[in-house]
């Protein structure tokens, strides 16, 4: 696997938009390539070269490129965004929209991001090592196609809407979260082992939260159906499952109506 | 002005009857000419396809609703935004593109005059509005009639003639130019809850059928001489089984004789057919009822019709047909809006997505080109998506690919999940019909025009007429594989509107100049409309009547029709 290392040395006035940042652009390309790939800053179209050093060559294809990003990335917007496969390790915390739509490969930050991350995504594995922002995992406005698949690990707390319109894929979030959890869920799982204000599952129709801390405010359309012992994510014990949103349409499967599935840790 | 010549292009122009010869167009003073000086600017067109500018008959581009989808579709626009060019400006949006973006693709393509299918009178501001930032394409809009509460009472108690003077009133005060309805008396019992599936149901409060509406507004706009006929969106529309509905709607138009001074010979135009042609009884057994409901227009020489032909794209449905969007979103869960329109009409919005993975999306795709290949008159079929209810008006070139080509339609037959379920439900796999040239400049250009009363104005080439001229990149006389097709319609290699260069070589060089069409029909005094109309205003709109009327800014190059029904 060939590594390519940029560094940032000259941090843009206004916010940048790198999507070209991604092992499948920087695949078959030379330093000075990549160098040239177009960035807009503002309005205006540039190349990463105006603000990143470049170091090493892309591999042959994205599955045998990395990309180290190392700087100030904290104006930098969708890096990893659509990647298939490959690697890409942050080093310090980008803004928004990180590994966006990101279909495949590893994407490791080792600071916190902001908002957007890991919108839309449909496979690969993206750990964040410190907080991220709101809407993770979750759907671009106005689409009803939020994370299909895939696995996000958050080492520390997210911020609110986590796994908006969730359809499938794992979000486990190690810390707390801020309000609205998986609204609109259809699928996937989400884990939770801190602590969640409200808003827990709201107009979910199907999928799985697991909930480690407290809920301080239940949302009203779920009901108590049984206590479990589960594994969850390394850790067994027991825990409580609620079904909802009751108020939500729900299909129904081999005769058997499909809930949202609601965990809670005794 | 400067001339234009556009020399030795193989022309296709059924006014003239021109079955693709050696030809040369020329242009001056924005129309077409007998000749020209020497001095004039020469276009050469040898080894292409020379045609007049197509004209769009029923597309929902501008207004509300269409508003509303991109307001609350923003996942519409993702990653379609192109830059402002030095001709153009920024433009983005795939199935509600934004107004410069549907002027522009329209021109690409080589439309240069297109109907706005259903203004709702109460925002026809918004709607010209909107018209007014659509560049380069000549527009009009049709404004909905058929759930409006003075016809539904005028034409209970059969008083055509005040119906008629409604009408002409409400034209001119939305700057409109058809009489369009929608699911008539459906929509009004919508707001009851409740719709109306055949010509039959009576509508809750009016106490009037579907089957009374559509007649007494074909009389009125006989009456009238309007230069379009009644456009027509039918009751039980995306029902399997409607097309029972659909022939005894058609029907409707037997009784009735064309009137006016535009050459129009038709009186109903049925639009987006495909929706109202199927057959079963629920989705499993849903099937195509084409043949039935064509063996039916093509005898019946006083219709026209469009296809309504489904692309197999992501899109946003919206309709007046208030009901039917809430239907829709029941079946597929996705967004819903819905509005009512004071005293007039009332529409719906959800995203809809036609996967070639869903048997039932394949049929549509199948019935939606059926129509089209099955017409025999090609001056009264028209070829519509219904923009973009059964998919974008940017596909047409797609469809045009389908049904010029069997190869191409076998192909995307064979990549059907449910290939072997639709070929039982539908014809089209035992067709090997292919449109010509010519048959497509009847179904894209003459056959619109004349159904819309322009035939002096536009849809061909003979001198006098408008010099809205397309060169496409596609040479007749060469064999083309199906994607060489749709290449060739997706971009012309030249248009030009009204004597302007807008298109070369696929891209925007203009913003054109624009016109608004609408239709000023004169009648005798009708003191008692006048009334009944301040009456309602005073009792019923939540707006004082004058602002209602569209006038001044609001109309860029207005062109009015002028209609004379006094008596």
């Amino acid at each position: 696997m060939e590594t390519v290392t940029i560094t940032m040395k000259n941090p843009p006035g206004l916010f940048l938009e790198a999507d070209n940042v991604s092992p499948d652009t920087f695949a078959g390309k030379k330093a000075a390539d990549i160098a040239a790939l177009h960035a807009f800053e503002g309005r205006e179209q540039t190349s990463l070269g105006k603000y990143f050093e470049v170091s090493g060559n892309g591999g042959a294809t994205a599955a045998d490129t990395r990309i180290v990003v190392k700087g100030d990335v904290s104006r930098v917007k969708y890096i990893g965004m659509k990647m298939t496969a490959g690697e890409v390790v942050i080093e310090n915390s980008p803004d928004m929209y990180t590994g966006a739509w990101m279909q495949g490969g590893k994407l490791l930050v080792k600071g916190s991001t902001n908002a957007f991350t890991g919108i839309g995504m449909k496979g690969g594995e993206l750990v964040i090592e410190g907080d991220t922002g709101n809407y993770l995992g979750a759907a671009y406005r106005g689409d009803w196609r939020g994370m299909q698949g895939g696995i996000i690990r958050v080492r520390g707390n997210a911020g609110s809407d986590t796994g908006y319109f969730m359809n499938g894929g794992t979000i486990i979030v190690e810390g707390n979260t801020d309000v609205h959890v998986g609204t609109h869920m259809e699928g996937g799982t989400i884990i939770i082992k801190g602590n969640v204000p409200s808003k827990v599952g709201g107009q979910m129709v199907e999928g799985t939260i697991y909930v480690f801390g407290t809920i301080d405010v239940m949302m009203p359309g779920f009901k108590f159906v049984k206590d479990e012992e589960m594994e969850v994510d390394g850790y067994k014990g027991l825990f409580s499952l609620f079904h909802g949103d009751l108020g939500e349409r729900h299909p129904k499967r081999k005769g058997q109506v499909v809930y949202g599935k609601l965990y809670q840790k005794i | 002005m400067t001339e234009y010549l556009i020399k030795n292009g193989f022309v296709f122009d059924p006014v003239q009857g021109i079955k693709g010869d050696k030809a040369d167009v020329a242009v001056k003073d924005g129309r077409i000419v007998t000749g020209v000086s020497s001095g004039a600017k020469v276009i050469d067109a040898a080894g292409k396809t020379v045609m007049a500018g197509a004209v769009e008959i029923h597309a929902h581009i501008a207004g509300p609703k269409v508003n509303e989808g991109r307001n609350y579709r923003p996942e519409d626009k993702l990653f379609t935004y192109t830059p402002k060019s030095r001709q153009s400006r920024m433009a983005g949006g795939f199935s509600i593109p934004t107004t410069f973006k549907t002027g522009y693709e329209y021109a690409r393509m080589g439309y240069t005059t297109a109907m706005e299918a259903a203004m709702p009178p109460l925002y026809a501001r918004h709607v010209h509005e909107e018209m007014r930032d659509t560049p380069i394409i000549d527009e009009g809009a049709y404004p909905v009639f058929g759930n409006n509460w003075f016809v539904m009472e005028y034409l209970k108690n059969g008083e055509i003639e005040n119906a008629a003077a409604y009408i002409a009133w409400l034209l001119r005060a939305s700057k409109g130019y058809a009489i369009k309805v929608v699911n008539p008396g459906g929509t009004e019992a919508w707001s009851w809850g409740l719709n109306c599936l055949t010509v039959n149901d009576p509508v809750p409060y009016f106490d009037i059928t579907p089957a009374e509406i559509m007649t007494g507004l074909m009389q009125a706009n006989e009456f009238l001489g309007l230069p379009h006929s009644m456009h027509v969106h039918q009751n039980s529309l995306g029902n399997p089984g409607n097309y029972t509905v659909t022939l005894d709607s058609l029907k409707l138009a037997e009784k009735i004789k064309p009137n006016n001074k535009f050459g129009r010979d038709t009186v109903l135009h049925s639009t987006h057919l495909q929706f109202h042609s199927y057959g079963g009884d629920n989705w499993g057994n849903f099937e195509s009822k084409s043949k039935e409901v064509m063996d039916y227009v093509n005898r019946q020489k006083n219709i026209t019709i469009d296809t309504g032909c489904v692309t197999l794209d992501e899109t946003t449905t919206m309709t007046a047909d208030g009901p039917f969007e809430h239907h829709l979103t029941e079946l597929n869960h996705l967004k819903w809006a819905n509005i009512d329109v004071e005293l007039e009409t009332g529409s719906g919005v959800v995203p809809y997505v036609y996967s070639p993975d869903i048997k039932v999306c394949e049929i549509q795709w199948a019935i939606g080109l059926e129509i089209a290949l099955l017409t025999k008159d090609h001056m009264r079929t028209f070829i519509t998506t219904d923009h973009p209810n059964a998919g974008p008006f940017i596909r047409y070139p797609r469809i045009i690919k389908w049904l010029m080509s069997a190869e191409a339609r076998k192909e995307r037959i064979d990549s059907f999940k449910h290939s072997a379920k639709m070929i039982d439900a539908t014809l089209i796999a035992g067709m090997d019909r292919e449109i010509s040239l010519y048959e497509l400049a009847q179904m894209t250009r003459a056959g619109p025009a004349k159904a819309l009363g322009l035939a002096n104005l536009y849809g061909g080439l003979a001198p006098g007429m408008d010099g809205d001229v397309v060169v496409y990149n596609f040479n007749p006389e060469k064999d083309h594989k199906p994607d060489e097709i749709e290449k060739a319609f997706s971009a012309a290699a030249f248009v030009l509107k009204r004597g302007t260069p807008v298109v070369v070589d696929g891209e925007i060089v203009s913003n054109g100049n624009k016109r608004t069409l609408w239709v000023d029909a004169k009648t005798d005094e009708n003191p008692q409309v006048m009334r009944d109309i301040r009456d309602k205003f005073l009792r019923y709109y939540s707006i004082n009547m004058n602002n209602y009327e569209v006038a001044g800014h609001f109309l860029t190059n207005p062109m009015a029709i002028e209609v004379d029904a006094t008596r």
